[in-house]
């Protein structure tokens, strides 16, 4: 039951017509895993070089690191995807699709914190351990990858994942270049069905249970890497 | 007397404008026992971890069973500098074994892997030598029990004692101690104090700050008594702690005696 305007009105949910549609979100669930997934793991791999010019003991790799981490924390993830969508192909003449440019967009937002976090895991273990490991003789390569990043990587896990669900619900922004994700999807249901409650419940309810089962697989992954706790 | 396994001549080091060592040189023979002492703030651990290159001397020369570390190099205002490739460095300190105050064990190995540890990565024995090795050096400081505990898991006092086995492990010709039982509860100073006892009793070459003058009193071959960035006072536990000759040697100890009973 629903109050509106004083009045109650009794909604009747009636989801028939849209699990009529359910292969339309069953690709767009896809889309939406995949969008996630591509995007996560290049954002990753660019987070980690990016770390690593921030840790850099040179000024201008840093300095352009730090101004790239900069720009990303305080500009808003649609800006990018349309600065990605539309004015590359004025500007450069390159033209993209829509999952292409999402990428981009998703992948280059989401390196700039990954890289944060690399950056402050990697910093937060004490001096002491690398001090033990060059003490015994360890090249900084050596205590890099035998002391300091096993620790590092537990203590990583958990800010990884926030950010990896953040990308997650990002995505949904792609549906603004008409890719087919999820919420895309949702909508083009939604003008055929006239459901918005049903759709877009539904909806929320996928996103929902492919995050928990992400979050299960993270608590699990995370609990692996830090044993010795 | 014979060569020096250690040699250290007119060590500097600053750190930006404060010159905490002003030229130190110390000739180490095998099985010395050094016990070095100070106030806070001295430098004692400035000292200890300029030879084994956790901190770059600013000045002088270290040298190892004769060979002088490093390669000078002119600068282009006519200075001498002194330079180290990384590999010397790491070889070096694969030779020179370090205790620190805090531990340091690496809290995701256990106790066998953390001994393990250095024999693997650094010197790249097989897994099943390394073990053995671990093994009798964790029975010798009375861990046997605990291999397959987390650091975690185990008291300060057996923390230490496995941080011992893991120096002692890499067979190091020199041991250097950064007091090693500073920051334990006092009825754990015994256990990781009688450990260090069993290397003298082996004939180590080993050198320690701390503020257990007991202790060094009777395991010490040498004391030093470092104050003002240079020794002030070198020599036998009886000469430095029962009868110093410097004032400052005489005041520190009054201090550090005032409650004793
Ligand atoms: N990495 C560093 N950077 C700057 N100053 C330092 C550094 N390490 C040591 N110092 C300074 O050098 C001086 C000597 O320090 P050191 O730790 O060697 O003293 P210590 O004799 O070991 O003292 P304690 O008994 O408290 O351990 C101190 O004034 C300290 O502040
Ligand atoms: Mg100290």
């Amino acid at each position: 039951m629903v109050r509106v305007g004083g009045t109650l009105v009794n909604y009747i949910w009636d989801f028939s017509a849209v699990f009529s549609h359910a292969d339309l979100l069953i690709l767009g669930l896809r889309n939406t895993v995949l969008l996630a997934i591509v995007s996560i793991a290049i954002g990753l791999a660019v987070g980690l070089a990016l770390a690593a010019l921030l840790l850099c003991q040179y000024r201008v790799p840093r300095y352009a690191a730090l101004a790239f981490v900069e720009f990303y924390r305080s500009t808003p993830p649609i800006v990018h995807f349309f600065w990605f969508y539309f004015a590359l192909p004025v500007l450069f003449n390159i033209e993209m699709s829509p999952f292409a440019a999402a990428v981009l967009a998703l992948s280059t937002q989401s390196s700039a914190f990954y890289a944060e976090v690399f950056r402050g895991g990697i910093l937060s273990i004490e001096r002491g351990q690398r001090e033990a490991g060059s003490a015994l003789g360890m090249t900084k390569a050596q205590a890099m990858r035998r002391v300091v990043l096993p620790q590092a990587v537990a203590r990583m896990i958990a800010p990884l994942v926030e950010r990896s669900f953040e990308l997650t619900k990002t995505t949904a922004l792609a549906s603004t270049l008409a890719f087919a994700d999820l919420l895309y999807q949702a909508m083009m249901i939604n003008s055929e069905t006239f459901r918005p409650l049903e759709v877009y419940t539904l909806v929320a309810l996928m996103y929902l249970i492919l995050l928990t089962f992400a979050s299960a697989l993270a608590r699990i992954g995370e609990r692996r890497a830090a044993r010795w706790r | 007397m014979n060569k020096p396994i250690l040699s250290v001549t007119d060590l500097h080091k600053s750190f930006g404008p404060q010159h905490v060592l002003k030229g130190i040189s110390l000739d180490v023979q095998a099985g010395e026992r050094i016990a070095i002492i100070g106030g806070s703030g001295s430098g004692k651990s400035t000292f200890l971890r300029c030879i084994n290159f956790m901190e770059m001397p600013s000045q002088g020369r270290i040298a190892l069973d004769g060979h002088s570390l490093g390669s000078v190099k002119q600068t282009r205002a006519g200075e001498t500098r002194v330079n180290y490739a990384e590999r010397e460095l790491c070889q070096v300190r694969a030779r020179v074994g370090m205790v620190f105050q805090q531990f340091n064990l690496f809290p995701h190995m256990t106790v066998l892997e953390n001994v393990m540890e250095g024999l693997v990565t650094v010197k790249r024995a097989a897994k099943t030598e390394a073990r053995e090795v671990a093994l009798s050096q964790l029975t010798k400081v009375g861990l046997s029990n605990r291999l397959d505990a987390y650091p975690s898991q185990l008291s300060g006092g057996q923390q230490q004692r496995v941080a011992i086995a893991r120096a002692l492990a890499m067979e190091p010709e020199i041991i250097l101690f950064d007091e090693p039982t500073s920051s334990l509860d006092p009825e754990l100073v015994g256990e990781v104090l009688r450990s260090i006892r069993v290397l003298a009793d082996e004939g180590r070459t080993m050198l320690l700050v701390t503020h257990e003058l007991g202790f060094a009193y009777h395991f010490a071959t040498k004391v030093i008594f470092l104050a003002d960035g240079v020794f002030h006072e070198v020599g036998t536990p009886e000469e430095v702690l029962k009868e110093p000759k410097q004032q400052k040697t005489k005041e520190f100890l009054r201090r550090f005696n005032e409650f004793a009973f």
